[in-house]
């Protein structure tokens, strides 16, 4: 999908440095100007479900732990349990599977999140938190296979790439629901008399 | 950059300082002495007597100081600030982060008159801090399914036709404390990550056209510039029906908090997808389940399964006079006022009622009454002394009845964290203090 885009964009380019750009600026406001693919490339940070936008590279569990070690677990916790900062618990990332239905659900990337992608993404893109966007894709993979493996959904041996990531099923990906079923909540307005609302 | 100022906490001085592990000790440094000068500040805040008791030299029937001598010259303040004697109304941050830069400040709507936010009272949430922005280097990549990927500059931004809206922002998480017990003390805790301001900026559908998107494109991710790369994808239907890419708020250029020099607004939907510091929208077939519409702004039921893109922020309403904090000194006359909104549209009524939801009567609706605005509404109301619980219940155009906590925990259990949208109840005791209270 993405060399096609680039494919097109290419194409359009060419168009529109010919004759076909007084056209556009008829019909359009003709205001921004083209965006390169150079430029988009440099941008184009997000990763979805299907593995589109997973840069070549791949990591290990092993050199996970070594990353993990040094950038993470300084607030997720020496294995992912989460830490307290200022008396406030950091976000935890392993664990709390079973719990989501009980009247304290423990949401970590083991139990609750759908899409091994999106936590490749979220640590390329923001991760760590006191440096965002310096850990290099190799990083990124290993230590995305090593929380994996802390929750249980990859084995001590895993190695992570393009390939292999949008294929790794989170165990709680059916849980989710939508479209939206809301208004969910029907209420009347009883004006006198009521039975007291709480 | 640390704000050291969180609701219910009258001394923030005993938190110790927010930095993170690994940041650099100039920073920690930096952020101590902050800390330690924002101490006093918090002080003077705390104290209600920061505004000395009336001085009858200045009271009837003698001229009062302030007429026997000139006052301060023009631009003695060039950007204006409040009156001294308002210090106390200032956004305060919630105590349950472990850091301020992943953080949220509270609006304090029970010192707010009418519906507009000033700019500087706009609830706060960043979830990377404030990024420094020149928006001379900001830039808006529009790219993906679409005939011509294209880059604007804010100056290409600003000549396209513009527009100005007064619509309400509200973080999906306001009153995620209460779901349980009554938390927080003052309706700044419960209520304040709502905010409502004119916006000025260009229909998202103009630049969708200027960029021609797909048939194909069903989703736009939209990402922002800060060092979370804030993104959530927004489905087409929005962005081509009330979408805006705003440059303003109240007048003048949006304040760095508020996403400067350029942020999306959503009209109706949670204040998260209405992305701050935008630099990017990409079209794509597919919705492309970022961090934030996963594994946050989801919402757990009770059962263990969780809803996903529940964009829509429900009818809402609640009294801002009197509310959690407030002492009404003596018996009689006084006036019940309050705000109440709706994301589907247009807020028809909203009812009153004084004694904990038995009795209720339609509260005067102040115009202008606007789509997906907050509304004041007030309510004559003679205290008589006794205790009381007053509560308020808005109704939208499409007839949807603001519901109560036990509704919605009935169908949603307790565990949802977003979108808790009950009738608030501020319980009056016999000597005029105002609590949270589940009555």
């Amino acid at each position: 999908m993405f060399t096609r885009d680039r494919a097109i964009a290419k194409a359009i380019l060419l168009l529109v440095a010919g004759s076909a750009s007084l056209c556009w600026a008829a019909e359009k406001y003709g205001l921004g100007r083209v965006a390169t693919p150079q430029e988009i490339a440099g941008w184009d940070i997000d990763v979805t479900p299907d593995g589109a936008g997973l840069p070549k590279g791949s990591g290990n569990v092993a050199l996970g732990k070594t990353v993990y070690d040094s950038q993470c677990g300084g607030c997720h916790g020496t294995n992912g349990e989460g830490a307290a900062w200022d008396g406030k618990a950091i976000d935890r990332l392993v664990g709390g599977q079973g719990t989501l239905h009980t009247a304290a659900p423990v949401k970590t990337v083991g139990s609750y999140w759908p899409y091994a992608t999106t936590l490749f993404s979220y640590i390329y893109a923001t991760m760590p938190f006191q440096a965002p966007q310096s850990l290099s894709p190799d990083e990124v993979y290993a230590v995305t296979a090593y929380i994996l493996y802390l929750n249980g959904i990859v084995g001590k041996d895993a190695v992570m790439n393009a390939k292999i990531l949008p294929k790794t099923a989170m165990p709680n990906r059916p849980n989710f629901i939508s479209p939206d079923p809301r208004p969910d909540v029907k209420s009347v307005a009883c004006e006198k008399d009521c039975p007291g609302q709480r | 950059m640390l704000r050291r100022i969180r609701v219910g906490d009258p001394s923030a001085a005993s938190h110790s300082p927010g930095a993170i592990p690994g940041t650099r000790r100039r920073d920690f440094l930096r952020q101590s002495a902050l800390l330690a000068s924002s101490a006093l500040g918090v002080r003077a805040i705390a104290a209600p007597g920061s505004v000395s008791a009336p001085r009858s030299e200045n009271l009837p029937p003698n001229t009062p100081r302030w007429m026997k001598v000139q006052g301060e010259p023009v631009v003695s303040a060039p950007y204006g600030v409040p009156s001294r004697y308002e210090a106390d109304v200032i956004r305060r941050a919630t105590n349950i982060t472990p850091t301020l830069w992943s953080s949220w400040s509270f609006t304090p709507l029970q010192d707010l008159h009418g519906i507009i936010t000033p700019n500087g009272l706009v609830f706060e949430r960043h979830h990377a801090g404030t990024p420094d922005i020149n928006p001379e280097e900001h830039r808006l990549m529009v790219h993906g399914l679409v005939s011509q990927p294209l880059i604007f500059t804010i100056e290409d931004l600003v000549r396209l036709p513009s527009i100005s809206r007064i619509h309400f922002l509200e973080c999906s998480g306001n009153g995620l404390t209460e779901w349980k017990a009554p938390k927080e003390k003052t309706v700044q805790g419960t209520h304040g990550l709502l905010s409502c301001c004119e916006w000025t900026g260009v229909p998202l559908s103009t630049i969708l056209d200027e960029v021609g998107f797909k048939p194909q494109a069903k989703w736009i991710l939209a990402e922002g510039a800060d060092a979370a790369a804030m993104s959530r994808s927004i489905p087409i239907e929005k962005a081509l029906d009330d979408a805006l890419l705003i440059y303003a708020q109240n007048g003048e250029m949006l304040r760095p908090e508020q996403g400067y020099p350029l942020r999306l607004l959503l009209p109706g939907f949670e204040g998260n997808m209405s992305v701050k510091w935008l630099r990017r929208l990409k079209l794509g077939e597919k919705p492309f389940m970022t961090r934030e519409e996963t594994s946050k702004y989801t919402d757990l039921i009770g059962n263990g399964t969780a809803r996903q893109f529940t964009f829509v922020m429900e009818a809402k309403s609640v009294i801002t006079f009197p509310s959690g904090g407030h002492q009404l000194k003596k018996r009689g006359p006084y006036r019940i006022s309050g705000l109440a909104w709706s994301g589907r549209g247009r807020i028809r009524r909203v009812d009153v009622s004084t004694d904990g939801g038995r009795n209720w009567r339609e509260a005067r609706l102040e115009e202008p009454i606007l789509t997906k605005a907050l509304v004041r509404f007030r309510l004559a109301w003679n205290w008589d002394g006794g205790p009381a619980v007053l509560q308020s219940r808005a109704i939208d155009e499409t007839g949807y009845v603001q519901p109560t906590r036990d509704q919605i925990v009935a169908v949603r259990g307790t565990n949802s964290v977003y979108h808790y949208n009950a009738i608030q109840s501020w319980q009056i005791t016999q000597n005029g203090e105002v609590n949270n209270v589940h009555a």
